[in-house]
């Protein structure tokens, strides 16, 4: 990469972030595709979904937001040694900044202690950024738009946990995460996907369940055991019959994604990142030639 | 799919159950957490103050016989000052769990649009006063934005845009019932159906 200190790529940031926010992932939608026929003719979960589909079929025509509830702006970029990290993160806050004012992010950054919003999605630590440095010699950006009321009905657990039964091993973990799915009830906008965390403390526990949120519905575990965690989970989640939006149904949680990390002896934290239907996610490829800067989206 | 417009009258209300679809069409307004604090905060528990007087008889007038609407929409401005929503789903209802019953009774409600379902307080001021819960599809925003023909006005827009209260007219806003005035709620139903299975499978 020449010269990646200094590569301006502000423009292309606004584009990932319009198409997160408009664009539901092919994945996603071919779930709920599914999920329409798991339903019963007639019966409110069916019209849910229905209205869904319709939804994302006209936000993507229109470029207009999927949902109102444009979420927490959550990037993870991974950059080649010699990046500077502020400068991307300015860059990434003019974008979101952008990105609100051609009303494909609603303004979502309020000031707890005063009650202001800041009307451009940007404040003390808004949008989140995580960087990561790898020894690749492009940048790579993925985002996730995390929205407030599935956001609500994220959880977390401490094992063991006598109220559930739930020991420290995967058996715990499953009796947990069932737990998670009937609290959020439709609260969380059901079908959702469940990003899961085993292990690490409170707040990386945290940051790993969000994570899992990338990774595609069809991308299977590389831990065996995990996913046949995840497997079990989904079905076992889907037969609560909470349904979408809570109304009923067979469709509740259209995938489950566990990652692990290491955690100190004396905690077990599982920590469940509830993510709604409108799981908006993008990723774009960053590189800086002697032709410019190019860019791919994902 | 029944049609309802505003005002809507107590007859209509009680003849709705929980899984009717419905259309709505008139004047609603959107309110969510600041604006149900402050409705509370300086109309219910007190005498209105006279910088406020203009608003809250505004507000006696739309909502005697209306509905309010939880959504924080996405919005417009155009040069002249006018606005348009561009995405406007419901926004999750139980957070004015400790409002609504109140606001109910004191605007003379008809019905509350939202999503995710409403507690036993409001399920009561559903009873009694009569009202309905309407459920909006969440997340269906780009769609429901459509059935907004027109922004009114804004209110308490120093709330911020989504907190904000919007005065918009709406053209056949698709909702479903999940609670009617006949103590009928879909979420109690659900959470209690949904709790045995959890039982089932935790004994496994």
């Amino acid at each position: 990469m020449e010269g990646p200190a200094d590569i301006e790529f502000t423009d292309a940031l606004v584009e990932l972030v319009r198409r997160a926010a408009t664009q539901l992932p092919a994945d996603m939608e071919r779930a709920l595709k599914e999920g329409v026929e798991e339903e019963a003719h007639g019966s409110a979960a069916r019209g849910a979904l229905d209205s869904i589909l319709q939804n994302v079929q006209l936000a993507r025509t229109h470029s207009t937001p999927i949902c109102q509830d444009t979420g927490t702006p959550i990037f993870e970029i991974f950059h080649p040694l010699g990046v500077s990290t502020r400068a991307v993160a300015d860059q990434v806050r003019k974008a979101v900044a952008i990105a609100t004012e051609r009303a494909f992010l609603r303004p979502n950054a309020v000031d707890p202690l005063t009650g202001k919003n800041s009307g451009d999605n940007t404040g003390e630590d808004f949008p989140t950024l995580h960087f990561h440095e790898w020894e690749r010699d492009h940048l790579h950006v993925d985002l996730v738009l995390k929205g407030g009321g599935c956001e609500n009905v994220s959880t977390q657990y401490k094992l063991p946990d006598g109220r559930l039964g739930a020991g420290r091993d995967l058996d715990g973990v499953r009796r947990v995460v069932l737990d998670a799915v009937h609290q959020a009830q439709g609260k969380g906008c059901a079908p959702g996907v469940l990003g899961v965390a085993i292990g690490g403390d409170r707040g990386s526990s945290y940051i790993k369940a969000k994570q899992q949120l990338l990774r595609g519905l069809d991308e299977a575990n590389a831990d065996a055991s995990l996913a046949e965690l995840e497997a079990t989970l989904t079905r076992e989640a889907n037969d609560l019959g909470i349904g979408p939006m809570g109304f009923g149904g067979r469709t509740t949680v259209l995938g489950v994604k566990i990652g692990s990390q290491h955690r100190l002896p004396a905690s077990y934290f599982v920590s469940v990142a509830y993510m709604c239907w409108a799981n908006r996610r993008a990723s774009m490829d960053v590189s800086a030639g002697a032709g410019g800067v190019e860019v791919t989206y994902a | 799919m029944r049609r309802l417009t505003i005002p809507i009258p107590d007859e209509e209300i009680r003849a709705l159950r929980v899984g009717d679809a419905i259309q709505l069409n008139g004047t609603i307004v959107t309110g969510r957490d600041a604006a149900h604090k402050f409705m509370i905060e300086h109309f219910v528990r007190q005498s209105v103050a006279e910088e406020d007087a203009e608003l809250y008889d505004e507000l006696r007038r739309l909502l005697n016989g209306g509905v309010i609407y939880h959504c924080g929409p996405v919005v417009r401005q155009h040069q002249d000052g006018s606005w348009t929503f561009v995405a406007a789903g419901p926004t999750t209802s139980i957070r004015e769990e400790v409002y609504q019953p109140d606001v109910i009774a004191h605007f003379n409600l008809k019905g509350v649009i939202g999503k995710g379902g409403m507690g036993a307080g409001t399920l009561e001021a559903c009873r009694s006063q009569p009202a309905v819960y309407l459920h909006a599809i969440g997340g269906a925003a780009s769609l429901i934005a459509r059935s907004v023909d027109e922004v009114v006005a804004v209110h308490k827009l120093e709330f911020g845009v989504p907190e904000a209260m919007w005065v918009i007219r709406v053209k056949d806003f698709p909702a479903v019932v999940t609670m009617d005035s006949h103590e009928e709620s879909l979420h109690k139903r659900v959470e209690e159906e949904s709790r045995k299975k959890l039982a089932d499978l935790l004994a496994r």
